[in-house]
């Protein structure tokens, strides 16, 4: 079996959590922290942590066009909370940097601040009957849904989980929890 | 079930916090200038410690209402301090919605014997250290995020290093011990020994660890990060330094890219003066804000 390296950023935020969930699907995990890091990555991730950060370093160092790029290739992107806000074409109100590649628009903080951060359990159909612990902290969720995106996910009527071809993007954290299911269903993109 | 509070969702913020710089400040522009320069977070202050020790006296929490103005001027998560074992402080924050509470000797204490049972609170906490024991004793009353105590307001990062090398030589002493050994080792650290099992299975704290007190230059940062912490705070050393927005914002770049010389190079060039630092043994032993806690 040939081990697929996938790229996570690792600019700011929980990215050890997810280069161990990648690890644990027999993946191997790169950090990314410049752009010419990504050329030996079949997919990459970009992880929870405060995207006014991430974007702020990923624009320092040109990894806006560099991930865009990546994703024009048709290599799949999988983001978690800040990374979901990342890959959002439309912020609520914020006008900060983004790489705008899935046709979603998304609320920061929508929950809530931490005092309303929470767990539940999430049906996730693509993944089997069993729910996935959904871990929610300041997390945003998805308010529109464009052409070519499908919603994976809701949770108490909101949008928290969706797809548009190659791309992932969910709310909370499958990476702080020993499921690795999302993970695996991400990494399958590669064999479609 | 939906769960807030749980453990999984206090540590898990301080996750997201992990490779970013928190900063204090005092007021809304501040904490835009923050934002702005990539702060993962920011520290509600009415003073920085450099003033705080300046000014002498009592210590206390800020005045809610700079800590709800700072709140709605920025997105990003608003962090505060309360005195050591002030539970109402705590409470008071709570109920305002801050995002993460340090229990902090920067503080005059309100409680010279005991902390904060961090445990009844939804919202996390984080507390300071300067060995494995104290940071253990820490996490055993409730606290989700650790940080060295360092020296506050000094602007000499001397402190920070001798504590978070005294936290990784703990950590080193408890993984080379056999298991039998452990029981004793927790009681001379003063640690419960779950915990202390956990760090041997671990080789690590078991929450993350920030480096807090005398950071003042990028380079103090990227010496932090490499000495094995997960972020910085940095308290008086941006807005007490000549131009705090290049300062912010390079240190931002720094606790990123801590490994990168040839990146650290470049953006420590052209930051202007530096805060003006204080050399430890000037301070009278009274006014060491790290014996503050036990």
């Amino acid at each position: 079996m040939v081990v697929v390296t996938v790229g996570i950023l690792a600019l700011q935020g929980a990215f050890l959590e997810h280069a161990r969930s990648v690890a644990a699907c027999g993946g191997r995990p790169v950090e990314i922290r410049k752009p010419e890091q990504l050329d030996d990555c079949r997919a990459l991730i970009i992880p929870g942590g405060e995207s006014t950060a991430i974007g702020k370093l990923m624009d320092q160092f040109g990894l806006f066009d560099a991930v865009r790029r990546f994703g024009a290739d048709g290599r799949p992107i999988f983001g978690t909370c800040a990374g979901m806000v990342l890959l959002a074409r439309e912020i609520e109100g914020l006008q900060q940097p983004r790489l705008g590649l899935m046709n979603i628009a998304v609320k920061r903080n929508a929950f809530g601040r931490q005092v309303d951060s929470f767990e539940a359990d999430i049906y996730v159909p693509v993944l089997g009957e069993a729910p996935v612990r959904g871990v929610f902290i300041r997390a945003p969720y998805v308010t529109a849904v464009g052409r070519g995106v499908e919603t994976l996910a809701s949770f108490d009527g909101k949008v928290v989980l969706v797809r548009q071809g190659r791309l992932l993007a969910g709310a909370f954290h499958p990476e702080l929890t020993a499921d690795t299911r999302l993970h695996r269903y991400f990494l399958s993109f590669l064999d479609e | 079930m939906v769960e807030k509070g749980t453990w999984t969702v206090k540590k898990g913020l301080a996750e997201m916090l992990k490779g970013g710089v928190i900063m204090d400040v005092t007021t809304p522009e501040q904490a835009r200038i923050a934002e702005a320069a990539g702060a993962c977070a920011v520290m509600a202050l009415e003073r920085v410690p450099a003033d705080i020790r300046a000014a002498g006296g009592i210590a206390r929490m800020a005045d809610p209402t700079v800590i709800q103005r700072i709140m709605d001027a920025v997105t990003i998560p608003v962090m505060a301090k309360v005195r050591i074992g002030h539970f109402v402080e705590a409470q008071i924050l709570e109920a305002l919605g801050v995002d993460y509470i340090d229990e902090s000797e920067v503080l005059t204490p309100a409680d010279e014997q005991y902390h904060i049972n961090k445990h009844l609170f939804k919202v996390p906490f984080v507390c300071g250290a300067r060995n494995l024991g104290e940071a253990l004793r820490r996490i055993a009353e409730g606290a989700a995020m650790i940080r060295t105590k360092g020296e506050p307001g000094t602007g000499n990062v001397v402190e920070a290093v001798r504590h978070m090398r005294m936290v990784n030589e703990g950590i080193r002493r408890v993984q080379a011990a056999p298991r039998e050994e452990l029981v004793a080792l927790a009681r001379e650290m003063g640690a419960p020994y779950e915990l202390v099992l956990q760090v041997a299975e671990l080789g690590r704290l078991p929450v993350v660890n920030f480096a807090a007190g005398g950071i003042a230059t990028p380079a103090d940062a990227a010496l932090m990060m490499q000495l094995g912490c997960d972020g910085i705070f940095v308290g008086s050393g941006i807005f007490k330094s000549k131009n705090p927005e290049a300062r912010a914002k390079a240190i931002v770049t720094a606790t990123t890219h801590y490994n990168d010389p040839q990146i650290l190079a470049e953006i420590s060039c052209d930051l202007g003066e530096a805060m003006r630092g204080l050399e430890i043994s000037t301070i009278p032993d009274h006014e060491r804000m790290q014996e503050r806690g036990w």
